[in-house]
């Protein structure tokens, strides 16, 4: 899969798609859709959360309906963004320089955490 | 048999049945005393002026973390080789080894295959508890499980008895609260309570779990949030020994007749708190990485000299 990655400039579209679908499978819900990150590469609308030193920068975030948020680990340690009801949205392990997006569909609250550092906290305000 | 000899993570194929039936002394008494602040055994009998009882030693291993191949330590394979060397090299060879977690970075399992096959060639018996490290499969820990947590309960906590003192490996690392530290949870206390109720007094207890019992950083999450209620059923035992990993570097504390000690990890060190702005890796220079890397050595010495634990760095 790695392989398939590396290329992705010779990788056509339809074959794109359903490597997406593949990576994305179970990370469906309600509120929005887990993309990998290199996939969403395109639109890069949204904004980045850096996680440096243990932390979520901003820690705080404001952003309308529809926004993707791109969260990235600059840590030599790894790390995972998972909603703090751990259903809305859960990220992968996140390695150094691994990035995880997620395109919030609803207005509300969303807390969400380290699940190997839970003293790491952050939070996504979404509005209409 | 009771649910507390189990094979635990051994996959030596070693019969630790057959390996109690050689430590095994006589159910006797002890007397309990208090040495240099350290609790310490004796045998009514030894007490009496009776013939010694061999003394016996584990080691502890920890935050392996194989697949870390960062600044801080380009392979963590090869430092960890040392540690096994370390252990292989002593004059007296230990029972087993107690790991209190972190075995993995990623929880790939290449990595698993690359720690087992380094840690086999110590050809002891091997107890493992889970790092945060190690749950890091799509199933929250079930490929750590499948490994390592044979014969074990929950999310893999487990006790067994040896040569007279119990042991309990503890799980904090699972199913994690946002804001919170480490957690053994409602069903693991529950269980816990009962694996202790019956056990004597004088019966010593190890415990071991990767993240530390004792909140040394609230900021860091270096601490278990609900470590204290653990600590009540440990209240009345008179020799209570906590051994964790996950803050890589060594402390100790000693609280009535509990000590706490977090061993030095065999991958990276980590800052003390409050002495960085993370608790990240920490680069140092290629000649200190081993002074700040090793094993952690138990030795129980039935007798008058307290139970002895000695941090051994790769490089002495």
């Amino acid at each position: 899969m790695s392989r398939v990655i590396c290329t992705r400039r010779r990788v056509s579209p339809l074959r794109a798609l359903a490597l997406a679908t593949v990576l994305a499978g179970g990370s469906a819900s309600v509120v929005g859709v887990a993309v990998p990150a290199w996939a969403a590469e395109p639109a890069a609308v949204g904004p980045t959360v850096k996680i440096d030193n243990f932390t979520f920068g901003p820690a705080a975030l404001t952003i309308k309906v529809g926004t993707t948020v791109t969260w990235v680990n600059g840590d030599d340690i790894p790390h995972t963004v998972v909603s703090v009801d751990h259903t809305t949205f859960k990220s992968k392990v996140l390695d150094t320089d691994q990035s995880y997006t997620f395109t919030f569909t609803k207005a509300g609250e969303y807390p969400y955490f380290c699940s190997l550092h839970p003293h790491m906290t952050g939070k996504v305000v979404v509005q209409n | 048999m009771k649910d507390d000899e189990r094979d635990a993570g051994s996959e030596e194929g070693l019969d630790r049945r057959g390996l109690l039936k050689c430590m095994t002394w006589g159910g006797t008494g002890l007397i309990w005393s208090l040495s240099a602040g350290l609790p310490s055994a004796m045998l009514v009998d030894q007490a009496l002026g009776a013939t010694a009882v061999k003394p016996f030693t584990f080691m502890q291993v920890s935050d392996s973390h194989i697949g870390f191949m960062k600044p801080a330590n380009p392979d963590a394979r090869v430092t960890l080789r040392e540690a096994i060397a370390k252990i292989n090299a002593l004059p007296q060879k230990p029972d087993f080894i107690i790991h209190t977690g972190d075995i993995s970075q990623l929880s790939k399992p290449e990595e698993f295959d690359d720690a087992d096959q380094i840690i086999r060639e110590a050809g002891l018996p091997v107890f493992y508890v889970p790092g945060e490290h190690d749950m890091l499969d799509d199933e929250n820990g079930k490929l750590y499980l499948s490994r390592y947590g044979k014969n074990t309960k929950g999310t893999g906590w487990f006790s067994f008895d040896h040569a007279g003192v119990h042991f309990v490996g503890l799980v904090n690392v699972a199913n994690l609260k946002g804001g919170g530290m480490g957690s053994f949870g409602p069903d693991q206390l529950v269980w816990l309570k009962q694996d202790l109720a019956g056990r004597p007094a004088s019966t010593p207890i190890v415990i071991f779990a990767h993240i530390p019992l004792w909140t040394i950083s609230q900021e860091w999450g270096w601490g278990t949030d609900d470590a204290g209620e653990a600590l009540t059923y440990l209240a009345r035992f008179g020799s209570v020994t906590v051994l964790n990993g996950h803050i890589h570097q060594i402390m100790q504390k000693v609280e009535g007749r509990i000590t706490f000690h977090t061993a030095n990890s065999t991958a990276f060190p980590q800052p003390a708190p409050g002495t960085a702005p993370s608790p990240g890796p920490v680069k140092v220079p290629e000649d200190k990485l081993r002074t700040l890397l090793g094993v952690t050595r138990v030795d129980f010495v039935r007798g008058d000299k307290p139970l002895a634990i000695l941090d051994t760095p790769l490089s002495a």
